[in-house]
């Protein structure tokens, strides 16, 4: 059984335009009047020093309410957002009571849909958990867990990929690999991945944008060449790397 | 190997207070009427077994009913609060305000309207039951990980809101408010015979409640003892019961549980 990597069309990807994008607590100004676009069908990779707001951004993408948060979002394609996104957090949230089969189809029973166990475990067999299909989250390894998130995020099938540091709490050898798997299952997707790793941003972002902080502003990295997920041997990524950190040094008064 | 070895704590530290209590009667020498022995309250366990059991099985049947009737209540009354901020405003001061009157104020009424049956006894336990398991289940489901919710949101944008809470309910916020109702039912199971108990003394014709009250009476202090005995240990019947039953369904949850370590390994 096959199952295809990104959506039936990439052309299907919307972009999204995001404008005047705020967010404010009290006095405290994170960032105001904030324009991003992302490409559709691109990975954009959002790095930035903590607590600046950039999960906050990205809630204001998926529709989810924050609060201090303002700001418009809307998909290139002019059809609405909702149900279009499909998000995978640094923590898996994966339902502790639930075998991995039916934590990957949550959202269609959640939906009232009829959920898809062969296209289910079809999408676990790929990204290695077969012999794990039907065990519990309790019995895996965080490498496990963080693709069994993934595997939700699959099945979810959605041209809208949101991801908040997914991979910061693995090991290096494991975040790695998962880099990998994930630039191929999400290709052709509009993606924003949301991350502390500067290589990992230059590994698997088309683009690379730092916000920097209050009051936070957007800059963009060039990237280096090559296919994603890209080859960090590569001279040129390991130039960009260093350009990529000292973007984030100016301006991170949060160091 | 653990279980043998709590088993045997439990006889020890048992045997150890009735070692305390039949060397304070030897000691002090208080009157049978005040204080029997462990050996005589022995005695008539055994002799009125027969009558024991008979007003056991009617206290626990008591118990019983009165567990499954409140569990239902609490739980329905959880999800109704948990639903609909209205219907919070107007359930919540109630659930409330049936705690504040104490149960013992309200059993001449439940005893006048339902008579000296079981029924009024079954009512009470429910009133004591209901509260910990409402109040246990509705924060569980308010506490769910706000990540979770967030997720719930993203996966259900733009889909058809048709039974959509119930949904929620079914896959998300109820299974993962189980162990939060477990905490409930463990303290419903362990608060149980305070409701039967008090029915039975304001008016009824059975049951270990009315037992003692008879003993009293008649200066049986013996029997009064005995009866005492046989419903500390329907009370520790049942909530092993429960914390058994409890476990076998939320297994996921038992790693955070206090008495993890009794479980047999």
């Amino acid at each position: 059984m096959t199952v295809p990597d990104g959506p039936a069309a990439a052309g299907r990807s919307p972009a999204i335009v995001i404008s005047g994008a705020a967010l404010r607590f009290g006095d405290t100004c994170h960032f105001a009047g904030l324009d991003l676009t992302l490409d559709g069908g691109r990975t954009t990779c959002l790095l930035g020093p903590s607590g600046i707001g950039k999960t906050s951004l990205l809630k204001l993408i998926a529709g989810l309410p924050a609060a201090g948060l303002s700001g418009t979002v809307s998909a290139g394609d002019g059809a609405p957002l909702a149900g279009r996104i499909a998000m995978m957090a640094q923590r898996d949230h994966l339902l502790p009571w639930a075998r991995l089969i039916d934590n990957t189809m949550l959202g269609a029973r959640l939906r009232g849909e009829a959920p898809d166990e062969s296209r289910a475990r079809a999408i676990l067999t790929r990204l290695g958990l077969g012999p794990a299909i039907d065990l519990r989250p309790e019995a895996l390894s965080g490498g496990m867990r963080q693709r069994a998130a993934l595997a939700r995020t699959l099945y979810e099938d959605r041209p809208v990929v949101l991801m908040d540091e997914p991979f910061s709490a693995l090991d290096a050898v494991t975040r790695h690999r998962l880099q990998e798997v994930t630039a191929r299952a999400l290709a052709g997707r509009t993606v924003l991945l949301v991350t502390h790793d500067p290589a990992e941003a230059l590994r698997l972002g088309d683009r690379v944008l730092v916000l920097n902080s209050r009051p936070g502003a957007l800059r963009e990295i060039e990237v280096p060449g090559g296919a994603i997920p890209r080859d960090q041997a590569r001279g040129d990524f390991a130039a960009a790397l260093g350009r990529l950190f000292e973007s984030l040094g100016d301006g991170g008064a949060q160091g | 190997m653990k279980s043998m070895g709590r088993l045997a704590a439990a006889l020890g530290a048992g045997i150890a207070i009735l070692l305390l209590w039949q060397g304070a009667v030897t000691l002090f020498a208080p009157p049978p009427f005040i204080l029997p022995g462990p050996a005589a309250v022995a005695r008539r366990l055994w002799l009125d077994r027969a009558l024991l059991l008979d007003h056991g099985l009617i206290t626990l049947a008591e118990i019983g009913l009165g567990l499954v009737i409140g569990t239902l209540i609490g739980i329905g009354a959880a999800i109704a609060i948990s639903a609909s901020r209205p219907l919070r405003r107007i359930l919540l001061p109630l659930v409330i305000a049936s705690q504040a009157v104490p149960v013992f104020a309200i059993a001449p009424l439940l005893v006048l309207w339902l008579g000296y049956g079981m029924a009024s006894k079954i009512a009470m336990a429910a009133i004591v039951i209901f509260f910990p398991v409402t109040i246990a289940l509705a924060d569980g489901i308010a506490r769910l990980e706000p990540g979770l919710v967030d997720l719930a949101r993203v996966m259900t944008g733009g889909g058809s809101p048709r039974g959509r809470r119930w949904r929620l309910l079914r896959h998300l916020y109820g299974p993962a408010a189980l162990p939060a109702l477990g905490s409930g039912l463990r303290i419903a199971a362990a608060v149980a015979p305070i409701g039967a108990v008090i029915g039975e003394w304001v008016g009824s014709a059975g049951g270990l409640g009315w037992l003692m009250l008879q003993a009293n009476a008649r200066a049986k202090i013996d029997l009064m003892f005995a009866a005492l005995a046989l419903l500390a240990v329907i009370a520790l019947l049942l909530y092993r019961l429960v914390d058994g039953a409890l476990r076998r369904a939320t297994p996921w949850a038992n790693s955070t549980d206090i008495l993890k370590e009794s479980e047999p390994t």
